[in-house]
C-alpha cells in the first residue's frame, strides 16, 4: 500500500502544518544543490525560476529552441482561483469541493484542498508579473464563468491564458538565466533518469541538434513534461508532446498512476482526411449559443439547410432537457459518439455533429455574435472554409488532457526518491476528470509555491553530499542504454514510416480506448498493440543519422514509449470495473446510459509498477473523502 | 545556440551620453530623423525660394538675384555680410548631411550583417513599398546630384557650367538647364528626392517615437503631401524652363 | 491538387544548402500546409529519402515555432496567419510554391527549414521580465490598470515569438519582437520601476544580434498575431529617455 505522506490535522491545516514541519534547507546551503528540471511549461518554467530565486543552482531542459514554446502556451479559457472577487459566494472550500466533485471523487482531497488555497496566490503572483488579465473598466480584475461551477472564478487573458501565463513563468526563468542562477539547454531531449541506489541522481539527454548523449548529475531531478494524449495520434495537443520523460522514470521504478483517466474535449474541429495531424480544439464556450443536432436518419448526406427541422435531431436537449447542450464535458462527448456511431455522422467524412448558430444568429443578431464568438468564427473559417455564419459548425470530440500520470505523495515526489513529478505529469489532483480551467491553476501551484518548499524535506538531510559523478556505473550504464536505443530505431531499416505506427495505435487505442471502453475491446486493444510494437521493433524505417537533427528518430522513441504505454492504459481500464469521469465502461452504465462509479471497489488510486516484460503490479492508494461526500453526478 | 550573455550594456561605456546615443543603431536612426527634419526644412526653404524665379525682373535685376543677394546679406548690418548664411545655414546643413550619410551608411552595414545569406528566392514585399527599399539609391542620386549642383550653380565650376556668372541666379539656372542632359539630371534627381522624401517624412516620426491614435494615420499623407509639393515646386522651374515660361 | 514544390534543403547548419524539386501530387485542398509537407516526407520515407526537417509544435498558431518564407512571403499567403493555420485552399492547381528558412544572421538553420531563435531569449533575458520573486507578489486588486492600458499591453503581449518579423524585415531587424514585449512591460503599472532599465537593455541586446529598423513596415503584415509598428514607436521613445533617466538614477546612488 502507498503512503501518500498526507500530513495531519483538518484539511484546511494540512499545508500549514506541513510546511512547518518539513526540514528545510538554509539560504546560505541552497547554493550546495543542484536542481535538474525538465521541461520548461507552466510548471517546470515557474519551479525553475522559483528554486532559482532561492539560491539552488539549477539546470532547466526543454526539447524546444526557446523555453517559451511548450504547450501550456496553448491553453486558451482561462485559469480559476477562489478569489470571490464577484462577491457571488466562492471560498477556498467551494473551489476544492467543485474540483473534487468534478473529478468524480477519484483524487486526493488533501492536494486538491492545497490547490485550491494556492489558487489565490497564483493569481496575485502572475499579477505582480505583468500577466496581462483582463479588465472590467474600473481596472480591477475581471472574472468569468466555466463549466463545473456555479461561480465566477476564471481570470483570463482573452483567449489566450495560458500563454500569457507561460510567458510569466518564462520570462521569470529567463531572468534567473541572465543572472546565471539557472542553465538552460535547449534542444535538448532527455531520454532516460540515472538511479542508484533507488535515488534519481540525473539524466541522461540526446542534444537534438548534434545528436550527442550526456549525462547531467543533480541532486534531484523534476520531471515537469505533460501529459500523453498524443498516445491517440490525433489530439490536441501539440506534435512533440510526449510520454517519454515520464515513461522512462516509470520504467526506472516510479509508479504511474490511472493511466486510463483521459479527458475528451467535445467541441473539437473533426478530422477532414487521413492525413490530419491534430485536431483543434473550439472553446466550450460556443455551446452557450449554439444547438447541437444531427439528422434524424443515418446516412442523410443532404447539406444542412436542406435538412428540415422535422428531420433534425437535438439529442442532447431531447435527452437532457435541465442542461441541454450544456451538460458537461464527459456527457456531450459520449453522446456525440452514439449519434455518430449510428452513422448520423454529418460532414465528409461523417464524422461529426452539427453546432448551430442559426437560431442564436436570429435571436441575438449577427453583430452580438460576432462579439462573442467573432475570433472563434474566424478561427473555423480558416480551418475548415466554412462560415459558421451561414452554415452549421461541424464539430467532434477530442482527446484533450491525462488526468493519469506518475504517482506522487503530498510532496510530489514519485515512489522514486528525488525524482519529482510536476502539472500533468502528475496524477494527483484532477482525479477522473478535470474542470476547465484547473490545468493551469494546478501547474503554477506545483511549480511556484508546492515544490520550492517540498524539495527541502529530501534535501536537508543529504547537505554536503557530492554530485555523483558522471563517470559512475549509474551514469555510464544508462547512457549506454539509451545510445544503443537510439542505434537500434536506425538499424532495424524496415519498410514503415514512425508515423504509420503512431496512426495505427491512435486507431486501436481511440477504438477502444476513448471515450467508450468495454472489457472486450480492451482485451482485443492489449493483443492488437502487442503485435503492432512486435512490427514497430521488425519493420520501423527510420532513415538518416543520429547526429544530426533527425526528427523521425526523435519521434521514433516516443512512438516506441507511447506503444508501451498505451497497454498499460488498457491494463488499467480494464481493471477498473467501474465507470467514472473520463472512465466510462459499457458494463458499468445505468439504464439510460449514465456512468455507474463503483466506489465500494474502487475507490483507490492505481498505481502500475513497472515489471521488465511480465504484466505491470498495482498498487493502490486508498482514497478517502471525510470532506466531500460522493454522490452520483445527474444532469437530466 | 548561442552563448549566454551577462555583463549589463548600463556597466559598459561611459561616453558622453550623446555619443552614446549615437553608438547605437536606435542612436543613429534618432540622428537620422533629426537630420532628416533639419534637411526637408531646408529642402521646403529652398523650393520656396526658387519659386522667385516666377516672378521675373524688378527694373533690370531679377527677383531670386535680389533673393540669392538677399540670402548673403542676412543679419547684416548687425553680423558682417555672409556670417549668418553660413554659421546658420551652410554649415550646419553641411553637418547634417554629413550626420545623415554617416548614419545611414553605418546603418546599412549592421542590416547587411543582420543577413550575411539573403533570400536565394524572390521576395513578395506587402508594405515595404518601393520608396523604403530604395532609400539608399534614391540617397545617392540625391548626394550626387548636389554635388554636382553645388558645381553647377552655387560655386559655377568652369567645366560644370561655363557659362556661369556669380549672383546672376536667373541666368545661370536658364543656360544651365537649357542644356538637355542638364534638364533630365535636374529632373531625375527631383524624382529621387520625391521618393527620399516619401518614405523618410513618415519614417522620422516612427524613429523618434513620435506617435499617437490621435495623428498615426496623418503622418503618412503628411509624408506624402510633403514630398509632393516639395518636388512639385522644385520641378516648375525645368518644367518652366522647358515651356520658355522662364528663358 | 497537383503541386510543384521547390524547397530548400541544408544539411547542417555550416553545410552548403540547395533548392530541391518534389511533385506533390494528390494534395487535398482541407490539408494545412504542414499536413501537405507531412505527406511528402512520408512519401519520402517510402522512397528512401530523407524527410524535410521543419519545425512545428502545437499547429495552432500559438507556441510560434512554425514559420518559413512560402512564396517570398513569411508564413505564407494569408494574413495574420501561422503557417501551421495555412490550408492549401489558398493555393492553386498547378502552382509551383518556393518553400524557404528565415533568413537572419542571428538565426542560424539548423537543418532543412529549421532555424535557431536562440537570439530572441537573449533580448528577454535583457530585461522582459518583471522582478517579482514568487512569494513576494501584493494582493492583485491592490493595483487597479485602465482597461485600455490593459488591451494595448495584451495587444502587444500576444506576440509568439515566431520570428516572422526578422524574417520579413528586409533589414532583418527584430525591432517589433523587442517592442512588443517592450511594450507589454513598459505599458503596465507593474513594469514601471524597471522600465527605463529594461529598454536601454533590451534595445542594446537586440542590436547585438539584428540589423536596424528603417521603417519598412514590412514586419506588421507578416505577423501572424498582427502587432502593430505603433510599439516600435514606442519603444524608440522610450529607448531616448532611458539614455537620459538611467543616468539620472545612476546619479542618485
Amino acid at each position: 500500500m502507498l503512503d501518500a505522506r498526507i500530513p495531519s490535522g483538518a484539511i484546511n491545516e494540512h499545508w500549514d502544518n506541513h510546511r512547518t514541519s518539513i526540514d528545510l534547507v538554509s539560504p546560505a546551503n541552497k547554493r550546495r544543490f543542484t536542481i535538474i528540471v525538465v521541461g520548461t511549461g507552466l510548471a517546470g518554467a515557474s519551479a525553475a525560476a522559483t528554486l532559482a530565486e532561492l539560491g539552488y543552482r539549477v539546470k532547466a531542459y526543454t526539447f524546444h529552441d526557446s523555453a517559451r514554446r511548450a504547450h501550456s502556451i496553448a491553453a486558451q479559457g482561462g485559469i480559476n482561483a477562489a478569489k470571490n472577487y464577484p462577491n457571488d459566494g466562492d471560498s477556498i472550500h467551494r473551489l476544492f469541493y467543485d474540483t473534487v466533485k468534478g473529478g468524480d471523487y477519484r483524487s486526493r482531497e488533501s492536494n486538491v484542498y492545497r490547490l485550491a488555497q494556492l489558487s489565490v496566490e497564483i493569481i496575485d503572483q502572475c499579477t505582480a508579473q505583468g500577466v496581462p488579465f483582463a479588465r472590467e473598466y474600473g481596472g480591477l480584475l475581471a472574472n468569468r464563468s466555466f463549466g463545473g461551477a456555479q461561480v465566477s472564478r476564471t481570470f483570463y487573458a482573452r483567449g489566450q491564458t495560458g500563454q500569457q501565463l507561460l510567458l510569466g513563468a518564462y520570462q521569470a526563468m529567463m531572468r534567473q538565466v541572465d543572472r546565471g542562477a539557472v542553465e538552460l539547454h535547449t534542444q535538448t531531449e532527455m531520454l532516460d533518469v540515472a538511479v542508484k541506489d533507488g535515488r534519481a541522481v540525473g539524466i541522461i539527454t540526446r542534444d537534438l541538434v548534434t545528436g550527442e548523449i550526456a549525462s547531467h548529475p543533480g541532486h534531484a531531478v523534476l520531471l515537469a513534461t505533460g501529459g500523453y494524449s498524443n498516445v491517440f495520434y490525433l489530439s490536441t495537443n501539440a506534435m512533440k508532446s510526449n510520454v517519454t520523460a515520464v515513461w522512462r522514470a516509470h520504467r526506472r521504478g516510479a509508479l504511474f498512476a490511472n493511466p486510463c483517466y483521459t479527458q475528451i474535449h467535445p467541441t473539437c474541429i473533426p478530422a477532414s482526411d487521413e492525413f490530419q495531424s491534430k485536431l483543434t480544439l473550439m472553446s466550450e464556450s460556443l455551446r452557450n449559443d449554439g444547438r447541437i443536432w444531427v439528422p434524424v436518419r443515418a446516412g442523410d448526406t443532404r447539406p444542412p439547410d436542406d435538412i428540415g427541422e422535422a428531420d433534425r435531431d437535438y439529442y442532447l436537449e431531447r435527452r437532457y432537457p435541465a442542461f441541454g447542450n450544456l451538460v458537461p464535458r464527459d456527457v456531450a462527448s459520449r453522446a456525440a459518439k452514439v449519434e455518430v456511431d449510428r452513422g448520423k455522422g454529418v460532414g465528409p467524412l461523417a464524422n461529426g455533429v452539427y453546432l448551430d448558430f442559426e437560431e442564436a444568429l436570429g435571436r441575438l443578431g449577427q453583430a452580438t455574435v460576432r462579439e462573442r464568438y467573432g475570433n472563434l468564427f474566424d478561427m473555423y473559417h480558416r480551418i475548415t472554409g466554412d462560415s459558421p455564419y451561414e452554415t452549421p459548425m461541424r464539430i467532434y470530440p477530442a482527446m484533450h488532457y491525462t488526468m493519469g500520470g506518475l504517482w506522487v505523495d503530498y510532496n510530489l515526489m514519485t515512489t522514486i526518491r528525488g525524482l519529482y513529478a510536476l502539472g500533468e505529469a502528475n496524477f494527483s489532483d484532477h482525479g477522473a476528470n478535470r474542470l476547465g480551467a484547473s490545468a493551469l491553476m494546478q501547474g503554477l501551484a506545483d511549480g511556484y509555491f508546492v515544490i520550492p518548499y517540498t524539495l527541502g524535506d529530501y534535501l536537508a538531510p543529504r547537505l554536503g553530499e557530492s554530485l555523483v559523478s558522471s563517470n559512475d556505473p549509474a551514469f555510464v550504464e544508462t547512457e549506454r542504454e539509451v545510445a544503443a536505443r537510439t542505434e537500434r530505431y536506425l538499424s532495424i531499416r524496415g519498410s514503415r514510416s514512425v508515423d504509420w505506427f503512431h496512426r495505427e495505435l491512435g486507431k486501436v487505442l481511440w477504438e477502444n480506448c476513448g471515450m467508450e471502453r468495454s472489457a472486450d475491446g480492451l482485451r482485443r486493444a492489449i493483443s492488437d498493440i502487442d503485435s503492432l510494437k512486435e512490427e514497430f521493433d521488425r519493420d520501423l524505417r527510420v532513415l538518416g543519422a543520429s547526429s544530426t537533427l533527425n526528427q523521425s528518430l526523435e519521434k521514433a522513441g516516443r512512438v516506441d514509449d507511447f506503444l508501451q504505454l498505451a497497454r498499460l492504459m488498457c491494463v488499467d481500464a480494464l481493471h477498473r470495473e467501474e465507470s467514472c469521469g473520463g472512465h466510462f465502461r459499457v458494463e458499468h452504465q445505468t439504464e439510460d446510459g449514465e456512468a455507474r462509479r463503483d466506489d465500494a471497489n474502487f475507490s483507490y488510486a492505481a498505481a502500475w509498477g513497472w515489471t521488465d516484460g511480465d504484466e505491470p503490479v498495482l498498487h493502490q492508494e486508498p482514497l478517502a473523502f471525510e470532506y466531500v461526500k460522493p454522490t452520483r453526478r445527474s444532469y437530466k | 545556440m548561442l552563448n549566454l550573455r551577462r555583463a549589463g550594456p548600463e556597466q559598459a561605456r561611459r561616453a558622453p551620453w550623446i555619443v552614446s546615443i549615437y553608438r547605437t543603431d536606435t542612436g543613429k536612426k534618432y540622428a537620422m530623423a533629426i537630420t532628416g527634419v533639419l534637411l526637408l526644412l531646408f529642402v521646403l526653404g529652398h523650393m520656396i525660394g526658387n519659386l522667385h524665379v516666377f516672378e521675373g525682373a524688378h527694373g533690370d535685376t531679377f527677383r531670386i538675384d535680389e533673393y540669392g543677394e538677399g540670402l548673403r546679406d542676412l543679419g547684416e548690418p548687425l553680423f558682417p555680410r555672409t556670417l549668418v548664411l553660413w554659421a546658420f545655414l551652410r554649415i550646419p546643413l553641411a553637418i547634417a548631411f554629413v550626420i545623415h550619410i554617416h548614419a545611414a551608411f553605418a546603418l546599412t552595414r549592421s542590416n547587411r550583417a543582420a543577413r550575411e545569406t539573403k533570400y536565394q528566392s524572390p521576395r513578395d514585399y506587402l508594405a515595404a513599398g518601393y520608396a523604403s527599399r530604395t532609400m539608399r539609391w534614391s540617397g545617392v542620386i540625391v548626394l550626387l546630384f548636389l554635388a554636382w549642383h553645388l558645381a553647377d550653380l552655387t560655386i559655377g565650376v568652369e567645366a560644370v557650367n561655363p557659362e556661369f556668372v556669380r549672383g546672376s541666379v536667373y541666368h545661370n539656372l536658364v543656360s544651365s538647364l537649357s542644356r538637355w542632359p542638364v534638364w533630365i539630371l535636374y529632373v531625375a534627381a527631383q524624382l529621387a528626392l520625391a521618393f527620399h522624401i516619401w518614405h523618410g517624412a513618415w519614417s522620422l516620426f516612427q524613429s523618434l517615437g513620435v506617435n499617437n491614435p490621435r495623428f498615426n494615420r496623418f503622418r503618412r499623407t503628411f509624408a506624402h503631401a510633403f514630398a509632393t509639393v516639395v518636388v512639385a515646386g522644385f520641378l516648375s522651374v525645368p518644367v518652366g524652363v522647358a515651356l520658355d515660361i522662364v528663358s | 491538387m497537383h503541386l510543384t514544390l521547390r524547397v530548400w534543403r541544408q544539411d547542417g547548419p555550416g553545410a552548403e544548402g540547395r533548392f530541391e524539386t518534389y511533385e506533390a501530387a494528390g494534395i487535398h485542398q482541407d490539408m494545412s500546409f504542414l499536413e501537405m509537407l507531412d505527406l511528402i516526407n512520408e512519401r519520402l520515407v517510402t522512397g528512401g529519402r530523407e524527410p524535410i526537417a521543419f519545425d512545428h509544435d502545437c499547429r495552432e498558431g500559438i507556441c510560434g515555432s512554425c514559420g518559413m518564407m512560402i512564396d517570398g512571403r513569411a508564413h505564407g499567403p494569408q494574413g495574420s496567419t501561422a503557417t501551421c493555420q495555412l490550408h492549401m485552399r489558398e493555393f492553386s492547381d498547378g502552382d509551383t510554391i518556393v518553400i524557404e528558412p528565415w533568413r537572419a544572421t542571428s538565426f542560424p538553420i539548423v537543418r532543412d527549414l529549421v532555424v535557431d531563435r536562440g537570439a530572441f531569449d537573449r533580448i528577454i533575458e535583457a530585461g522582459g521580465y518583471i522582478s517579482a520573486p514568487t512569494g513576494s507578489a501584493p494582493e492583485a486588486n491592490l493595483t487597479p490598470v485602465p482597461k485600455e492600458t490593459a488591451d494595448a499591453a495584451m495587444d502587444a503581449a500576444a506576440c509568439i515569438g515566431c520570428g516572422a518579423c526578422v524574417a520579413a524585415c528586409p533589414n532583418g531587424a527584430a525591432q517589433l519582437f523587442t517592442a512588443a514585449k517592450v511594450a507589454h512591460l513598459n505599458l503596465i503599472p507593474q513594469g514601471q520601476p524597471e522600465r527605463w532599465m529594461r529598454v536601454e537593455r533590451m534595445v542594446e541586446t537586440m542590436e547585438e544580434y539584428f540589423g536596424s529598423c528603417t521603417n519598412h513596415g514590412e514586419c506588421e503584415p507578416a505577423c501572424p498575431k498582427e502587432i502593430s509598428v505603433d510599439n516600435i514607436a514606442l519603444m524608440n521613445r522610450d529607448y531616448l529617455f532611458s539614455k537620459i533617466r538611467n543616468r539620472k538614477l545612476e546619479g542618485q546612488r
